[in-house]
């Protein structure tokens, strides 16, 4: 079969995927779905969503040859650089594409949910831009975290919601985000920030993430040449990581590694189960109550996955390991030290996994292509606090 | 023996009377079997008995606490479907609850507790239509009968296949948004229930924002009844117990039994 191609009717990637909501969502994730379908095959949709992500958003990003990194470790590291976007991260190339659904659709409202605060700060920079209203769910732990971000999007004119009910994170912000939903369907478009939910969204996010992966395809081949060994990316929802796999899936000989927090791997420590509108792996207690995940990384700190993620590992087309919160720490001083390139902490993951593996799984003179899908700003004050005794 | 909802509730609708189905949470509180029984002596015609998920994207803060406080302390699918199992009550049972407790549990095995249970029927929330194939096969082998909601966005031409495949009844709901308490009834509350009479020869029910009795009274009148869960759940918070839970839904009584007169 044809690996990341379309899913089912029904949205399904083999048994994961799928539509679990409320009947007063079935008609706006329908709506929905053919609003997408029918935008993506029209070549003047494409053109706009290609031309902002082009002057406003600053694509195409560059591919970077680490090469002290690269020296030391004895594998060839090439960076996609979605931490150049505008805002800061890969998050606003999905989020462009559904704005201009949301004006397809004729709605004048967007709702988010975010975790570590670049999908809000995206969605927030979209609603400036195309005149919509815009409320962001975010949990409570994670408005106090990631401050930053918090203003950027006030400043944005946007309005930030704190949720306080169960882990005060990703997960509940979502819930959070979803009851606005059902009650303002017909006015409302839930911009979902990751791979994740009921069909069409899995499917649709990563079309528009999928720029990321055809970029950086194109990029090796022209400035390298041939096929990447390994493309490795990071793993909460897996938007950055399923818009990076598109563009490398029909290639046999390159390993697809996803990257996931050792207290967070839904895929690496889950079950099946089913959340926000998806079948999907999930970490969950004996009786299917929904854990809570523990991150160092609050845009990773998430007890499900995207469906497609569950569907490509198990038929083995990609690999899921996890690296724990002293890695990443690591991995990010490492990188700012020897490139002068902050990550933000979600894919300081996958730079952990490439320090901890070359030589390893990794055999040496491979070359390995890395998203850096955020940079570092929004946690200066969380990894200020936990590095400041080395960094005295 | 197990009570079905439909045997029960379709001679209500037949002779006119009005159907009242509240809504408690299982687990909530050391005497919820006892609130469940005040429940029947008031003139519940049938209850929703909630097994409390980690993540109730239906419902508002009103049930989320419930939800929360009965996790909290111990309460899980098998302890209440346990519980209910050692009893007998007056009155038909359906279970409400999110379909990652079933699914978690296994479909057969879930539906091996409801019948030790003697629960008659579900309201999965999350599962529609298009994704309760296998569900509803295993429901079926067991006698359990599987209702349907049906929203104010939903079309009528899938209003009326939901209203066909609906067992025991039909789940209209009143308003568009979560479970919870508001001070008055949505316009959309009565707009349902005129137009799925029209498409539904089983009961029809209003839930969702039916929050006292003159509220229910209201609903009822373009349907066969109401369900009430929030208005209901929120005295259990505040501590009324068995004794508060029978004062409010006798008043629901009261005021449906005026529309059956």
């Amino acid at each position: 079969m044809n690996v990341m191609g379309r899913p089912t009717s029904r949205g399904r990637f083999g048994e994961f995927g799928g539509v679990y909501v409320p009947e007063s969502l079935i008609a706006a994730c329908s709506e929905l779905e053919e609003a997408f379908e029918s935008s993506w095959i029209d070549p003047e949709f494409r053109a706009e969503y290609y031309r902002i992500l082009s002057n406003y958003a600053g694509r195409p990003t560059p591919l970077t040859f680490v090469k002290r990194l690269s020296e030391k470790l004895g594998v060839e590291i090439y960076l996609k650089r979605e931490d150049l976007n505008h805002t800061g991260s890969h998050k606003i190339n999905n989020v462009i594409g559904q704005a201009l659904l949301t004006k397809r659709m004729g709605k004048k409202r967007i709702i988010a949910e975010t975790g570590a605060g670049q999908h809000g700060v995206a969605t927030a920079t979209a609603a400036a831009l195309f005149g919509l209203d815009a409320t962001v769910f975010m949990g409570e732990v994670d408005v106090k975290r990631q401050e930053l971000n918090v203003f950027r999007m006030k400043l944005l004119g946007t309005e930030v919601v704190p949720v306080s009910s169960g882990s005060k994170t990703l997960k509940d912000a979502i819930n959070e985000a979803m009851r606005d939903w059902v009650a303002n369907v017909q006015s409302t478009h839930y911009c979902i920030g990751s791979v994740m939910g009921p069909h069409p969204y899995p499917y649709m996010v990563r079309e528009f993430q999928r720029i990321i992966g055809d970029e950086a395809q194109a990029q090796f081949d022209e400035e390298i040449g041939g096929d990447p060994d390994f493309v490795v990316a990071c793993v909460g929802g897996g938007s950055n990581a399923a818009g990076t796999f598109a563009g490398f899936a029909s290639k046999e000989n390159t390993r697809l590694v996803g990257v996931e927090p050792s207290g967070g791997a839904a895929i690496g420590r889950g079950s099946p189960g089913i959340v926000h509108g998806m079948r999907t792996m999930l970490l969950q207690d004996e009786f299917g109550q929904v854990s809570e995940a523990q991150s160092v990384s609050a845009g990773l700190d998430y007890p499900g996955v995207g469906p497609e993620h569950s569907f490509l590992h198990s038929i083995g087309r990609s690999e899921y390991y996890q690296v724990d919160d002293d890695e990443v720490l690591e991995a990010t001083m490492v990188l700012s030290q020897s490139e002068g390139i902050i990550p933000a902490l979600e894919p300081a993951h996958a730079v952990a996994w490439v320090l901890r593996e070359a030589g390893k799984i990794i055999p040496l003179g491979s070359k390995v292509v890395v998203t850096m899908s955020g940079r570092g700003d929004k946690d200066a004050s969380v990894v200020a606090e936990l590095l400041k005794d080395r960094l005295a | 023996m197990t009570l079905s909802l439909s045997s029960h509730l379709n001679p209500k609708k037949n002779q006119s009377k009005k159907i009242l189905v509240p809504y408690i949470t299982g687990g909530l509180g050391d005497n919820w079997l006892e609130v469940l029984e005040a429940v029947i002596a008031a003139g519940a015609d049938a209850v929703e008995v909630g097994i409390p998920f980690s993540d109730p994207i239906m419902d508002g803060p009103v049930i989320q606490e419930a939800s929360q406080k009965a996790i909290e302390s111990g309460a899980t699918p098998s302890s209440i479907l346990g519980a209910l199992a050692k009893q007998s009550f007056g009155a038909p049972l359906a279970v409400m609850t999110y379909f990652n407790i079933v699914h978690h549990a296994g479909l057969q095995r879930f539906a091996g507790w409801l019948d030790e249970a003697k629960v008659g029927g579900v309201v999965l929330p999350d599962l529609p239509i298009e994704e309760m194939g296998d569900w509803r096969t295993v429901a079926k082998s067991h006698k359990i009968e599987t209702v349907q909601l049906v929203a104010p966005t939903t079309p009528d031409s899938r209003a009326r296949m939901l209203c066909e495949e609906a067992e025991g009844f039909v789940y209209a709901v009143g308003t568009m948004g979560v479970t919870g308490v508001r001070s008055a009834l949505s316009d959309s509350a009565t707009l349902i229930g005129s137009r799925l009479a029209g498409f539904s020869d089983k009961p029809v029910l209003i839930g969702i924002g039916v929050s006292n009795a003159q509220q229910a009274q209201q609903a009822a009148k373009s349907a066969d009844g109401v369900i009430v869960g929030s208005a209901l759940v929120r005295r259990l918070l505040a501590g009324e117990g068995p004794d508060g839970a029978f004062k409010f839904v006798s008043e629901l009584r009261h005021a449906l039994d005026e529309l059956s007169d």
